[in-house]
Order: C-alpha cells, then structure tokens, then sequence
C-alpha cells in the first residue's frame, strides 16, 4: 500500500521536476529502470509466494541495477553497448514476464 | 506502468494481508525504492520523448559518424574515379583526334605519291609536239625519270585521243615500275578508248602503239602532241629537262620539240585506279618479320 503511494509520489514528482538526466547517467537510466522492474515484480511474486523478504528485495532491487549498469558500462567499453543493453531488456523482459505469469496465476488461479 | 500498477491495484487485498504483519522499516525501503523507481520512470520517459541524437549513446553516435564519413569516402573516391575517366576519355578524344588528323595528312601524302588524289603546287608543263610519230615509248620513260630524278612528285601526261579501233576495256595488268615492253609485246588489250589523261606513278608503263600512231600508257593510247605536267621544283626540272644530250636535245634529234614551261601553280588532276589487293594485308606493327 505504502509502495504503491510511494510509486505514485515519484511519478508525480517526476513529472513536476522535470528532471534533466546527466549525460553520463544517459545510456545505464533505461536499463536501471527495466531492472528495477524486474525486481519490483520479483517482489510481487515473493510476497503472494509468502517469501517475501525486505532484506533480500533491496537487495535485489540495487544488485539488478547495478549489475545491468555494469553489463551496459562492460558493453559500451566492448565497443558492444548498445547489443549488450537490448540483450539485457531482452532477458530482464523474459523475467518480467514470467514472474508476471506467476503473479496472474496467484491472483486469478489461471 | 499503468499495466505495472494494474496488477498490483487489483491483487491489493491479498497483498496487504500478506504484508500488514511486517515491520514498517521494510514498507519504507520498499517504498522509497518504488517512489525512486517511479521517479526514473517518468525521467526516462520524458528524456526518451526528445527524439533525434540528443538521447544517442556515444557508441551509437561514433557509429553513425563513422558510416557517414566512410560513406563520404566512398562517394569521394567515386567522384575522383569518375573525373579521372573523365579527363581519360577526354584526353583520349584529344589524342584521337590529333592521331586522325595526322593518319589524315599522311594518307594524303600518300594518295598524293600513289596517283589517288588530285595535287597542285609549282611545277613545268613539258609539251612535246611529234608531228612525225617519232617519239618513242622510250623518249617518254627518259623524260619521266628525268623528271623523278630531279625531284617530281606528281606527274601526268596528256595526249590526244589515239585513232584506236579497239575498244576493249583495259584491265590494268601493270608490269613493275618503270618497265618499259618492246614494241613486239604490245598487248592486244591495251589501246584504251579516249583517256587523254594519265597519271604517272610508280607502276606506270608506256609501250610504243603497234601502228605508230602513238603510245601506250598504262593501257591507255596517247598520241601526240604530248603534255607532260610535272609538280616539283620548277627551276631544277627545267634544267633537268634541258641539259645536253638530256630530253630536249633527244626529242629535237627525232624531228620533235619539246618545250618547257614553268609554273608557279599547276594542277595534277588524272587519278590513277588501285585495285585493293587480293592478298596481301597490312602486317600488324608489333611482329618484326618473324
């Protein structure tokens, strides 16, 4: 409940900001925000599987994004970034699909 | 998003069952991860609107570049490939033409020396009037070589039309340069029709007519008086022509005069007929007899 103002706020506040992105935070902002989706789902998932942990979801919230910076960062030094991002949306998209499959299966037992 | 928060508003209840019981300090994280997540939604959204290569990483941006300027490369090394070929054809149409014009000239020249084409420039008139039909086939080749000799380049010779009876056309048999037959060999085929004018070149014969009543040349019958005109030095065929014992005193021996006239312009108009050849080909330049 909480999160879901919280998300709310952030959302309302980025529209009321209007924040430019730093031109060095440009090509790792997308990738961190698909990531941070997939965690945002993952969690989801844990707590309709009872598992849920706050613990193990900052976690997995910050180690998904940074490890996706990291592979964009490795892609862009590689000369590979922008293969290596669409194979990250690619993967963490696989991800959010099936934890929202899992999600759907909970909620509508279908 | 929307499909984000649409899940989650409707599975809320089961949600907030599951976590009601937990420490707030988790419900806080989570939230200022969500509200972090939200804000880099928007962010993200909002910088991906502006579109054009503001929002192109740099690797991308190099990457366009450098097909651009490869591009460029290639329509550069094209430009100058094709100005190349172009100044080639040019320069090519410049060396063929000053090729032609001298292939041009030179087969003038040659048409001049082979009898082909007509010519004028300084030259004599030698006129030989032989009212007693004594002039030889022989007399008439002296003063040809005489005249060669001293430098003639286009020669012809006029004669009145011969009383010929035979009218049988002349197929040009030429025997080799400057030979002269006997008057025994005439041959049954040679009094010509009426040509009055005969060019002289390097296969012209003469052979005496069988009745005297003139001479033969190059299949045609001349009778006299002879016109012979000569293109060259003026001045040394003259004296070519007048030396003692040469072709004046030789013709004045025999009853006949000749007299010689010298021109600043005279006209050489008689072609002479050459047969292609049946046989022989030009040889290619490059193969040197073997």
């Amino acid at each position: 409940m909480i999160a879901a103002i919280a998300l709310a706020v952030g959302v309302v506040l980025g529209v009321i900001l209007h924040p430019t992105v730093p031109v060095g935070l440009q090509p790792y902002l997308p990738i961190a925000v698909v990531a941070a989706l997939d965690a945002v789902f993952g969690a989801i998932r844990a707590i309709l599987d009872g598992i849920f942990d706050d613990k193990v979801f900052v976690v997995s919230f910050i180690a998904n994004i940074l490890v996706a910076a990291l592979i964009v960062f490795l892609g862009d030094q590689l000369g590979v970034g922008s293969q290596l991002s669409t194979a990250v949306v690619v993967v963490l998209g696989i991800r959010i699909f099936s934890n929202a499959a899992a999600i759907r299966r909970h909620l509508f037992r279908a | 998003m929307t499909e984000e928060q649409q899940p989650r508003k409707s599975g809320l209840r089961l949600l907030i069952d599951a976590g009601r019981p937990r420490a707030t300090r988790a419900q806080v994280i989570g939230a200022l991860l969500c509200g972090l997540l939200g804000f880099a939604l928007v962010t993200q959204v909002h910088s991906a609107t502006g579109l054009g290569f503001t929002t192109a990483r740099q690797s991308d941006l190099v990457d366009i570049l450098d097909s651009l300027s490869s591009r460029s490369d290639q329509l550069r090394a094209q430009i100058a490939a094709e100005q190349t070929s172009l100044a080639k054809l040019t320069g090519g149409t410049d060396q063929t033409e000053a090729a032609l014009e001298e292939a041009q000239q030179r087969a003038a020249t040659l048409q001049i020396l082979a009898g082909t084409a007509a010519a004028t420039g300084p030259g004599i008139d030698l006129q030989i009037t032989d009212p007693q039909h004594q002039v030889a086939a022989d007399d008439l080749l002296e003063a040809l070589e005489e005249l060669r000799d001293a430098g003639a380049e286009a020669i012809q010779i006029t004669g009145s039309a011969g009383a010929a009876t035979g009218t049988t056309p002349t197929t040009g048999t030429t025997p080799a340069a400057g030979s002269v037959a006997s008057a025994g060999a005439t041959p049954t085929a040679a009094p010509g029709a009426s040509g009055h004018v005969v060019r002289l070149v390097a296969s012209s014969f003469f052979v005496d007519a069988p009745d005297r009543s003139g001479i033969v040349v190059d299949g045609v019958l001349l009778a006299p008086p002879y016109d012979i005109v000569a293109i060259g030095d003026p001045h040394t065929m003259s004296t070519a022509m007048g030396i003692p014992g040469g072709v004046l005193d030789t013709l004045t021996a025999k009853g006949a005069r000749g007299t010689v006239i010298t021109h600043d312009a005279v006209q050489v108009t008689a072609l002479h007929q050459v047969p292609a050849p049946q046989y022989a080909r030009p040889a290619p330049a490059a193969s040197p007899a073997g």
